[in-house]
């Protein structure tokens, strides 16, 4: 199958505003997809250790506001992520299992790093109460002084730091 | 009538199923501009692919738009919208090691799902590390407890901080979106690459 071309991106973003203003309509809220990731890392230590969730002041926090943390609207919004992006790639020609990087690493260097992003990731957007979608983008969208704050933080560290990781994608 | 969960126009379970079809929609979207791509995710810091620039400032500001029209004509009373709330300190260092972790993993949460979910074997690398540091955070939350609650600013918007109205401050983030577009169309010509190819409309 041929692989077909991206969306346009100004229509791409145009897109993407209405859905968020869509989740705003109906739900009151935006989008996100790092909490969908805590309410999974809460509900494993639940399943796993009880004793430690009632014994750790902040998993016994989390679970009072939220008895089940899996019926969460992250979570299903982001199984619906997962779901989106395959019926796209399907459509598209672009269903492949692959590692993508720059010609000039190994795939195990470039597993390395993401590993250690996502680390860096996933403990930022506790720190930041929220990623690129829930606090950046967002946050944006509602004008919060916050949302503006971890945008821009984000953005101006990854330019930042990019002549240092340029081995990595070019 | 909107939000319709607070008006209660809707049910909770219902209100997880728009979840799970608005969660279709960003997955689709994200993927049909090629967030699912570490190289066009990245290349946004080298100048050679501003997908992401473009994609996600105009939905800022189509989702700003938006809210400000369905406000107006009385579709949504925008009180019962929630608005991040500002933690100063947590803000900036959040933003910051994420920052760092986008660079280094060429993904942000939202993303590498969606890359994922096309088989992107980095991409499922990247949310392994998701999880270990989302574990490393709740396990050590004591640590970095005050640190995370210091400087709380309630949840400021930004036109009230400059004391503006929300539709001035939207035309101007309008602008600022269209003369980054400009930055972004300049940067793909300069910082072109022979080895990546923008395949888009």
């Amino acid at each position: 199958m041929k692989v077909k071309k991206y969306m346009n991106p100004y229509l791409g973003g145009a897109l993407l505003g209405i859905v968020l203003v869509i989740a705003f309509w109906v739900s009151g809220r935006g989008l996100g997809a790092s909490g969908a990731a805590k309410s999974a890392i809460v509900a494993g230590v639940k399943t796993i250790a009880p004793s430690h969730v009632e014994n750790t002041a902040y998993y016994k926090d989390y679970v009072a506001s939220h008895p089940k943390p899996l019926k969460s609207w992250l979570v299903f919004e982001m199984l619906g992520v997962v779901v989106g992006g395959f019926l796209s790639g399907a459509i598209s020609g672009r269903l492949k299992f692959q590692v993508e990087k720059s010609p000039k690493i190994t795939n195990k260097t470039r597993i390395t790093f993401a590993v250690l992003g996502g680390i860096l990731f996933g403990f930022g957007s506790q720190l930041g109460r929220g990623c690129t979608s829930g606090s950046a983008l967002t946050g944006m969208a509602v004008l919060s002084v916050g949302g503006f704050i971890t945008m821009a933080s984000i953005f101006a560290t990854a330019f930042a730091l990019a002549y240092f990781a340029r081995k990595l994608w070019i | 009538m909107g939000p319709l969960i607070v008006n209660e126009i809707i049910s909770e379970n219902a209100n997880m199923l728009f979840a799970f079809l608005i969660g279709i929609g960003f997955g689709y979207i994200l993927e049909a501009n090629g967030f699912s791509s570490s190289r066009r995710l990245a290349g946004m810091f080298y100048g050679y692919d501003t997908t992401v620039l473009k994609v996600f400032f105009t939905a800022a500001v189509v989702g700003a738009l938006g809210l400000l029209f369905l406000s107006l004509f009385g579709q949504i009373d925008l009180n019962f919208i929630y608005i991040n709330p500002t933690y100063l300190y947590s803000a900036i260092g959040g933003g910051v090691i994420m920052g760092a972790g986008f660079i280094l993993g060429g993904y942000c949460p939202g993303t590498s799902f969606c890359a994922a979910s096309i088989g992107k074997i980095d991409a499922m690398a990247f949310i392994g590390g998701i999880f270990i540091g989302i574990l490393v955070f709740t396990e050590g939350f004591p640590l970095w407890e005050e640190f995370y609650n210091a400087k709380f600013l309630g949840a400021p918007v930004l036109n009230e901080v400059i004391g503006t109205s929300r539709g001035v401050l939207t035309l101007g983030i309008i602008l600022v979106a269209l003369a980054m577009f400009w930055v972004g169309e300049w940067a793909e010509k300069k910082f072109a690459r022979d080895d990546y190819t923008i395949n888009q409309k």
